[in-house]
């Protein structure tokens, strides 16, 4: 991959530190996030639940609950800090530029709507200002005829834009039968279409940034690798930045470009997919890669990462690996190791790869 | 057939009744296994796959009768689990336990880890002496890899991993011959989910436990299994050593699950999605092949003739018509990470 600084990025992050507070105490779930996003890559986020990659995801599209509190850190996001911004211009934001779908679909849909109400309404937060003013999708103007060419647009008219661009989007998702569909409830559709439905509704806006949050976790094995070979297609018709976010290390090589590993609130490591399966630098990495049972492996004895992940109320200091990590000395508990690129493209944080360079 | 079989399942069918209208009539059943036949080696760990509603749970809870089965038996060394009357069912129950998926729900969260495991022992008339029981239930908690301190704690005050290692205690503080574990990693973390893995063969090894593993995981159950069983709504589709299963699967169905999964290599080249469509309805199962409408390969004979489970193989039974004609080529997986030096 090409250098840092070469290409455009959509999203930096930095020094993110967001603490929840909760009737045990104070958890300090994110501890300094340093994270880039590329324009137009697909970006995996990994880690074991309460790793704080969902919750890097909630902060970015603002959606932090009421407990949280943002201790530190930036995320600038087209010249602008996102957490500058107020709750209204955020409304804005993930109206227009940002889109996140998330695990469970049910819980995401209304259950009385129909998908094409639902579908259409998104549409029209997105585009009916423009569609009012004249502007319409590229892709359906000759299926509406010339009447388009009038400057005014009645309420019913449109009404049928926002219908065909429905109808594209879900077509986009390879849904048969769309007509059928927009008039379906919910309850109707099994788990895969609900998911495709979420990701139809998230592309219709033509986000610059999709975060997709655990999207396949609920589904059954066959219809996941649908769902997966749906992202792999997608990703050559558009151009928007997509975030997966997974506990699974094989989604993530089958759809992504780059990868950031993540371990109780801090990015561990961050490089190309190529470079993280075939060099993890991580011991933390190295110890999930080698923990996945695979299906050639036969059965011999699994490598696991000794103890389990710590309780972030009272977090182990400097470097939260340190308890667990087979290198782990002195300095892994005083000083925290900062995310450096150990070779281009590729970076880690761990004092492993400091030794030798003084400081 | 070797006389080592530890349990026998013939013919099983556990259908649950759907009732409807005032009269609340049975109109129809859910068919959640239908006919299903196999059977497991002492000693061995047989593996149950299959995705969400294809019955492996069901065929676990009927031969344990959590659920009571419509037909079938299921031979426990010969005798008949299913005819036994319910309250003579405690000593068979002493020998066959279940581990849980949720750790988090099938732990009495107001009672201490030593008063669960003395609770099973003597409940079960495994273990009687009070003295005995204590002594067994520290051996216990040591055996799964916690400590003497553990014992006096209440379920909250332990992680996910730690919580299914005292449920893994809690199953073998009857001292039983046989344990069902149903999805016991599925909600673990990868890093915990190898630490109990590893676990529960030692385990295995150390009290001469028979398994039977169910899981949705194939790679899981690679690990765990020495033969499975792959489940598409209510059959059985095949079973077979767990290496020929991998290596060289036969029916079309399992080929397909096994190239479904992702692999965690970037080299491997990616495939295409093996199956379109989704799972049908169990409520309205397809006629035939139960596997037809998502199947490949699917001709006329399959819509119309439901295939019987056959052995095609010195230990491998197949339920598709074709199964010896199909040639399909060998799934796609991930090679073995070499330890880095």
């Amino acid at each position: 991959m090409e250098k840092e600084g070469t290409q455009q990025m959509l999203l930096e992050i930095q020094d993110l530190r967001v603490n929840f507070t909760t009737y045990a105490g104070k958890v300090q779930v994110l501890n300094g996030v340093d994270l880039k996003l590329r324009e137009g890559e697909i970006f995996g986020l990994v880690g074991e639940s309460g790793c704080g990659k969902s919750v890097t995801a909630l902060t970015i599209a603002g959606l932090l609950p009421e407990n949280s509190e943002i201790v530190s850190g930036e995320i600038m996001f087209a010249g602008d800090d996102l957490l500058k911004k107020s709750s209204n211009q955020m409304r804005e934001i993930r109206a227009m530029r940002v889109a996140m779908i998330f695990q469970d679909p049910m819980t995401f849909l209304n259950p009385v709507l129909t998908v094409g109400t639902q579908l259409t309404e998104s549409i029209d937060v997105r585009y009916g200002k423009a569609i009012s003013q004249g502007w319409r999708p590229p892709e359906i103007g000759e299926a509406l005829g010339a009447t388009s060419a009038s400057k005014r647009v009645g309420r019913r008219e449109k009404k049928k834009i926002l219908y065909h661009m429905g109808i594209q989007a879900l077509k986009r998702v390879r849904l048969p039968d769309a007509e059928r569909l927009m008039k379906s409830f919910p309850h109707e559709l099994s788990g895969g279409m609900r998911q495709r439905v979420m990701i139809a509704m998230a592309l219709a806006r033509n986000p610059d940034l999709l975060i997709a949050d655990e999207i396949t976790t609920a589904l059954d094995v066959t219809i996941q690798a649908q769902i997966l070979e749906l992202l792999r297609v997608l990703r050559g018709e558009l151009k928007s930045t997509i975030v997966v976010i997974t506990h699974d290390l094989g989604v993530v090589a089958e759809v992504c470009d780059r990868i950031g590993v993540m371990y109780a609130g801090d990015v561990v490591e961050v490089a190309t997919v190529e470079d993280l399966f075939a060099k993890p630098m991580h011991p933390y990495t190295q110890g999930l890669l080698h923990a996945i049972p695979i299906v050639t492996g036969g059965n011999e004895r699994l490598e696991s990462v000794k103890g389990t992940v710590p309780d972030l109320i009272h977090p182990p200091p400097a470097c939260r690996f340190n308890p667990r990590c087979p290198h782990a000395w002195d300095l892994c508990s005083q000083k925290k190791p900062e995310l450096l690129a150990e070779s281009p493209g590729h970076f880690v944080a761990c004092h492993l790869y400091t030794k030798g360079k003084g400081s | 057939m070797s006389d080592n079989q530890y349990l026998k399942v013939e013919g099983l069918k556990t259908w649950f009744p759907v009732t409807g209208g005032i009269l609340g009539r049975v109109h129809s059943y859910v068919k959640a296994v239908d006919g299903v036949s196999f059977h497991i080696d002492k000693g061995e760990s047989f593996g149950l796959v299959g995705e969400s509603g294809s019955g492996k749970t069901t065929i676990a809870r009927s031969i344990l009768r959590l659920v009571e089965p419509t037909a079938g038996q299921v031979l426990l060394e010969g005798t008949d689990v299913l005819k036994i009357k319910r309250r003579n069912l405690k000593p068979i129950r002493r020998r066959m336990q279940i581990i849980f998926q949720d750790p988090y729900a099938s732990l009495d969260p107001r009672q201490t880890v030593r008063s669960m495991l003395v609770e099973a022992m003597r409940a079960s008339g495994a273990v009687m002496d009070l003295g005995e029981a204590y002594a067994r239930a520290l051996y216990l908690i040591g055996a799964v890899g916690l400590n003497e301190d553990h014992l006096f704690r209440y379920p909250h005050e332990f992680s996910g991993g730690q919580r299914q290692r005292i449920a893994v205690a809690r199953a073998l503080a009857t001292n039983p011959e046989f344990v069902v574990l149903d999805e016991p990693t599925s909600f673990l973390d990868v890093s915990v989910q190898a630490q109990v893995l590893n676990l529960l063969k030692a385990l295995q090894q150390e009290f001469k436990l028979t398994f039977l593993f169910i899981t949705h995981n194939l790679s899981v159950i690679r690990y765990m299994s020495d033969r499975v069983g792959v489940m598409y709504l209510g059959k059985m589709m095949e079973v077979a050593d767990a290496e020929e299963l991998y290596n060289a699967p036969e029916h079309p169905y399992t080929h397909a699950l096994i190239n479904s999964i992702p692999i965690p290599d970037p080299a491997v080249a990616k495939r295409r999605a093996p199956l379109a469509g989704e799972v049908p309805s169990i409520t309205n199962v397809p006629v035939g092949c139960v596997f037809h409408t998502r199947c490949p390969y699917a001709t006329q004979k399959c819509t119309d003739e439901e295939p019987l489970l056959k052995q095609t193989g010195e230990r491998h039974w197949t339920a598709c018509h074709f199964a010896k004609e199909l040639n399909l080529p060998p799934p796609v997986t991930a090679k073995r990470r070499t330890q880095p030096s």
